[in-house]
């Protein structure tokens, strides 16, 4: 079996489509929602609030903190079991250091600013998508930010370096590698680098690249997503 | 080489560059990183002179010298109050700052202002750390009994109140309400029961069209069209 046309027939660096819309829940201070392919996300931004237990604030900094969860009825057929566990608590940990670099802690010493992010569907790229549409929320709740990031997987597909893995590619016979990226705008740092499964070093190079290249358009559409709300009312 | 990148109102996002160059300085929400500006907050350009800053459009209340604010007493300490003024930080609002009148040293604090009360007042300091003082030694200043609390976004308050005050006279002369507007975000409404309903929803329509123009005049029509419908 050799890939060389993707299942769902998308060019190699072609996102999934993608939706993207800030403010859509009234009670928090920012949110946003943001769809790529069949993977949904919500993202609730809290704060700046006071940061209870007392031991954990800092009069330094503030605090970032994310909450990742899948929604029991977000998989494909399975019942999620709702709740915290270890693979939510591990994304919720790399999205808070992922978003970290650019959001100005020193604005809110001793608070918290709570970012919840819950998915009613997944496809593969989930903690992409989370962290894509908390950097939406986080602006839109007017938190100093020095950038935006924008995220994606990348990864190889037997052999073929891809961008924007949907869980069909994930699961493909052969050998597999996903790699979530997240990308500052300006300076093109990178700020999540995971990896599972198997990839050459030739490969990794370019699947980076690619992920410097496809996260633009994911920022294009953060970008025109809090530009909307701003100027529709 | 210097040149500015943006125009002036222009709605930008955090991190979109404003300014190359030297010749322009970084103000408000914004910072620099080598020969550029950049934006920190999603938000309204504007320029004066050689300043580029962002008036944001969203964001928490940031305590400022000179605010008059709304805020509910949480706590009484051996020298004050501390007032929870809707932000991440309480303020605190020291005994010889409440009143004019001579407080002695026996006496009951709770008798002046009760845990759970409202007060209007002043911010005199704030500190890095964003420990807030306030004042209630001045006139406009005091402690509030009856009528209702509503908040807004605090980004909002400037349209609410309008130019020289002119939406808040408005609504004022509409509805027969007092109204007393924190910068905080939180506004006071006193009056008959129909006058502060329609008076609430004045205000949150500001709130949710604050963007657009001839704002006056569209409250204008609606606060008639809503006094027309209570006495038909």
């Amino acid at each position: 079996m050799v890939y060389k046309k993707r299942l769902d027939g998308r060019a190699i660096d072609e996102l999934r489509p993608m939706e993207a819309k800030a403010g859509v829940i009234p009670n928090a201070a920012g949110s946003a929602y943001f769809k790529i392919g069949k993977t949904m996300c919500y993202a609730a931004v809290y704060g700046p609030r006071e940061l209870f237990p007392k031991f954990l604030q800092n009069p330094e900094k503030g605090l970032l903190r994310c909450h990742y969860s899948m929604m029991p009825f977000s998989g494909s057929g399975e019942r999620i079991r709702p709740g915290n566990n270890r693979r939510a608590q591990e994304i919720s940990m790399v999205m808070t250091s992922a978003l970290e670099p650019v959001v100005d802690l020193t604005a809110f010493p001793n608070a918290v600013v709570d970012i919840f992010v819950d998915l009613p569907q997944t496809d593969a790229g989930t903690r992409c998508a989370a962290i894509s549409a908390a950097a939406i929320a986080l602006a839109d709740a007017g938190i100093p930010m020095k950038d935006m990031i924008s995220s994606v997987a990348v990864g190889q597909v037997d052999g073929l370096v891809v961008a924007d893995l949907m869980y069909d590619e994930e699961a493909y016979e052969g050998i597999v590698s996903d790699i979530p990226v997240a990308v500052m705008h300006n300076t093109k740092e990178i700020t999540l680098l995971q990896m599972d499964g198997e990839i050459s070093k030739a490969d990794l190079m370019k699947a980076l690249e690619l992920a410097a290249q496809v996260t633009e358009k994911v920022y294009e559409v953060q970008k025109k997503a809090l530009k909307e709300k701003f100027t529709s009312d | 080489m210097s040149n500015i990148v943006i125009k002036e109102r222009d709605i930008v996002i955090p991190g979109e560059v404003l300014a190359e160059g030297m010749d322009y300085l970084p103000g408000d929400n914004t910072y620099r990183e080598q020969d550029k500006i950049y934006s920190k907050v999603v938000g309204l350009v504007s320029i004066s002179g050689r300043v580029v800053k962002i008036t944001p459009l969203s964001g928490p209340y940031v305590p400022k010298v000179g605010d008059k604010i709304i805020g509910k007493v949480i706590d009484i300490t051996f020298s004050g109050w501390r007032v929870d003024t809707g932000t991440a930080y309480s303020a605190m609002l020291n005994v010889k700052e409440a009143t004019t009148r001579f407080i002695k040293k026996e006496e009951n604090l709770s008798e002046i202002i009760a845990i759970g009360e409202y007060v209007v007042a002043k911010i005199v300091n704030v500190t890095s750390q964003n420990l807030i003082d306030l004042t209630m030694r001045e006139p406009g200043l005091y402690n509030i009994a009856g009528g209702r609390i509503i908040k807004i976004n605090s980004q909002k308050v400037p349209r609410v109140i309008g130019k020289q005050g002119s939406m808040i006279q408005l609504i004022k002369e509409n509805t027969g309400c007092e109204i007393t507007v924190g910068q905080n975000g939180l506004v006071w409404l006193k009056g008959t029961p129909e006058g502060e309903l329609l008076a609430e929803k004045a205000i949150h329509l500001i709130e949710e069209k604050a963007h657009t123009e001839g704002l006056t005049e569209r409250m204008q029509k609606f606060l008639t069209e809503q006094k027309s419908k209570v006495n038909n």
